[in-house]
C-alpha cells in the first residue's frame, strides 16, 4: 500500500541553495524506506518536509505535493499539530528534553490533552517497550533522562515518537552518535516496529542502509536519482551514479 | 654563559615583571573590596554605643530629634523594590522570549542594541524624566495629592531592571539547543507549548539569575528614588502606601551624608543603613551566584 506520495517536490531555502529538485516517489507503508546519498543531498530536508518542521526553516519556495493517506500535506490550511503527532520524528542528536524519563514519554500525550494518569502509564509503558527500553528503566522511571546512557537516550527518543501513536516515523541519522551495541538495539526495534509503521530513516552510512532498508531512495545534491527495493539497488544498480556510491568511489 | 640563554634569562625577567603587574592589579581589586568594607564597619558599628536598639529599630526617622528608627527606611527599599521586580519581571522575561524566540530576525536585529541603550541611560535622566512625566501623570490618573509616590519609584526602577533581566535571559534562552524545540515541535507541540514548556524550564537558571541581578540592580539604585518618591520617612503599614511617598535607605544616606557632622550619632546611623543595604545586596548576589553554581555542576554532572 502507498503510504506517502511525493508529487513534483521543490524546495529551495532563501540562502538560494536548491535543496530538492522534481522529486517524485512513492513509499510503501509497513516498511523501511532508506534515503542514501552523501552529505548534502537532501535527506533531511525531504524528512523535514514530511512532517512540516521545514516551516521553521527560511524556504523561500516550495511546490509540489506530499499526499499522505491520500491527503496534501503542504497545503497552508493543513493543521501540522495533527500532522506532527501522525509522523513522528527522531533526530541524530540523542536529546531527550530536561525532563524525566516518564515525562519525556508522556510530555506529547499530555500536550495533547490526556489527563487520566492510567491511560498515560500504559502509553508510557507501551512506548517504552517499542523501544526496547522498559527493561532498562522501568524501575527509575522518575529519574531525570539526562542520567541515561547515550544509546538509551536515543531510545528514550523514539519512545517518545512512538508514545502519540503515529502512523509514520522519520529517523534522520538516528545512531550516528551511537557505538555499535547500541546501533544494533535501535535497528533491532525498528524491523520489528515496521510490521505496523511505516518508517522512513537516513542511516549515516551505506551499510546501515543495506541492513535495515527494504526499499533504498538514493538522493545526490537534491535529486532523487534511483528508487527500487533495496536487492536491485545494491546488486544491480541501474544508474552509473548508484553504483559508483555504493562501491564508495565518492562520498 | 652561551648568548641564547642569556636572552631567556632576560625574557624571563620581562615575564616576571608582568606576572606580577598583572597579580597586583587582581589582588589590589579585592584589597579595595575588603577596605569600602572595614571602612563601613568601622564607621557604622559605633552606632550601638550611640543609639539603643529599641531606638534604632523603631518606626521614627527624625535625626533632629534623634529619633533613628530605620525601620521605615529599610520597609521603603523593600516596597519600592518589591514593586519594580513585580513590573521589570514579568515584562523582561516576556521580551526575552519574544527576542529569542518568536520575534522575525530584523525586529531581533533592532531590539537587541535598543535594550542595550536603554541599560546605558544615566539613572538621573530617568529621574528627570519620571519626575516631570511620569508623576504628574500619575497624580491626575490616580487623583492622588502627589505624583511623587512608592509606585512612581517602583515604575522607573522597573524600568532600570528590565535591559539587565532581559539581556541575561535572553542569552540562557539562546543557549537551548535549537534541538530541544525541533524535538518539542515534533511532538506536536504548539509554538507557545513548546517556549512554556521546554524552551523556558531548560533556561531556568539562567533566567533566575537574571531576575536576582535585576533585583540587586534595582535595590541599590538611589538617583531616580530620590528624585521621585517623594522622600518622606513614612512607615508603609497598608497598601495605600504604595500611592504616597516613601522614603528608601539609599535615598537617606545620599541626601542626609552632606549635611550630617562626621562622628555623630546621625553619621554613624547613616552608616549603618549602608551596612545593611550591603548585606540586602550581597544576599541577593549570593543567591544568583549559587544558581549560576548549580548550573554549572548539572551541566558538568550530564557531561561526565
Amino acid at each position: 500500500m502507498d503510504k506517502i506520495v511525493v508529487e513534483h517536490l521543490n524546495l529551495r531555502y532563501s540562502d538560494g541553495t536548491e535543496s530538492l529538485r522534481d522529486l517524485n516517489l512513492v513509499i510503501p507503508a509497513n516498511a523501511i524506506t532508506a534515503l542514501m546519498g552523501p552529505a548534502g543531498g537532501g535527506k533531511s530536508t525531504f524528512l523535514r518536509a514530511l512532517n512540516r518542521l521545514n516551516d521553521l526553516a527560511d524556504v523561500v519556495a516550495q511546490s509540489g505535493r506530499v499526499l499522505i493517506d491520500g491527503k496534501d500535506i503542504l497545503e497552508p490550511e493543513m493543521d501540522v499539530i495533527a500532522l506532527r503527532r501522525k509522523v513522528g520524528m527522531v533526530f541524530s542528536r540523542p536529546l531527550p528534553l530536561p525532563l524525566t524519563i516518564y515525562q519525556n514519554v508522556s510530555y506529547g500525550l499530555e500536550v495533547a490533552g490526556e489527563r487520566n494518569r492510567e491511560v498515560l502509564d500504559k502509553a508510557v509503558k507501551l512506548a517504552l517497550d517499542q523501544a526496547e527500553l522498559w527493561d532498562e528503566v522501568h524501575d527509575r522511571l522518575s529519574d531525570p533522562a539526562e542520567a541515561l546512557s547515550g544509546g538509551q537516550k536515543q531510545r528514550l527518543c523514539l519512545a517518545r515518537a512512538l508514545a502519540l501513536k503515529p502512523e509514520v516515523i522519520l529517523l534522520d541519522e538516528p545512531t550516528s552518535a551511537l557505538d555499535p551495541v547500541a546501533t544494533a538495539k535501535i535497528e533491532s526495534s525498528l524491523s520489528e516496529l515496521k510490521k505496523n509503521y511505516t518508517i522512513v530513516i537516513a542511516p549515516h552510512n551505506t551499510q546501515q542502509t543495506a541492513r535495515v532498508a527494504d526499499w533504498v531512495a538514493f538522493f545526490l545534491q537534491g535529486e532523487m536519482i534511483e528508487f527500487g527495493p533495496s536487492k536491485d539497488i545494491f546488486t544491480r544498480p541501474k544508474d552509473k551514479r548508484t553504483e559508483e556510491y555504493i562501491l564508495g568511489r565518492y562520498g | 654563559m652561551p648568548e641564547i640563554f642569556e636572552r631567556r634569562s632576560r625574557e624571563s625577567h620581562g615575564e616576571w615583571v608582568i606576572t606580577r603587574l598583572i597579580q597586583t592589579a587582581g589582588y589590589s581589586s579585592i584589597f579595595f573590596v575588603l577596605m569600602i568594607l572595614y571602612f563601613l564597619l568601622a564607621n557604622g558599628l559605633p552606632v550601638m554605643k550611640d543609639v539603643s536598639l529599641s531606638n534604632l529599630f523603631s518606626t521614627v526617622w527624625y535625626p533632629i530629634e534623634e529619633y533613628y528608627g530605620i525601620l521605615p527606611l529599610i520597609l521603603g527599599s523593600l516596597v519600592v523594590t518589591l514593586g519594580a521586580a513585580l513590573i521589570g519581571v514579568p515584562l523582561g522575561i516576556l521580551t526575552a522570549v519574544y527576542i529569542s524566540e518568536i520575534a522575525p530576525q530584523w525586529v531581533k536585529e533592532a531590539l537587541k542594541p535598543l535594550i542595550e541603550i536603554l541599560a546605558g541611560i544615566p539613572s538621573v535622566v530617568l529621574g528627570f524624566l519620571g519626575a516631570i512625566v511620569l508623576s504628574p501623570f500619575l497624580r491626575e490618573s490616580l487623583n492622588l495629592p502627589t505624583g511623587l509616590t512608592a509606585l512612581t519609584g517602583s515604575i522607573l526602577l522597573g524600568a532600570i531592571a528590565i535591559p539587565t533581566i532581559v539581556s541575561i535571559s535572553e542569552d540562557a534562552l539562546n543557549t537551548v539547543p535549537r534541538a530541544y524545540r525541533e524535538a518539542a515541535l515534533a511532538l506536536g507541540t504548539t509554538r507557545w507549548q513548546t517556549i512554556w514548556g521546554v524552551t523556558v524550564p531548560a533556561a531556568r537558571s539562567g533566567i533566575l539569575m537574571a531576575i536576582m541581578l535585576g533585583i540587586g540592580r534595582s535595590i541599590g539604585e538611589t538617583m531616580t528614588v530620590m528624585m521621585v518618591t517623594g522622600n518622606a520617612p513614612v512607615m508603609p503599614d497598608s497598601l495605600g502606601a504604595l500611592f504616597a511617598p516613601i522614603r528608601t535607605m539609599t535615598a537617606t544616606i545620599a541626601s542626609e551624608m552632606g549635611e550630617v557632622s562626621g562622628g555623630s550619632p546621625h553619621y554613624h546611623v547613616l552608616f549603618f543603613i549602608g551596612i545593611v543595604l550591603f548585606l540586602i545586596t550581597l544576599g541577593v548576589n549570593v543567591m544568583a551566584s549559587r544558581i549560576a553554581f548549580r548550573q554549572r555542576k548539572r551541566s558538568e554532572r550530564v557531561l561526565s
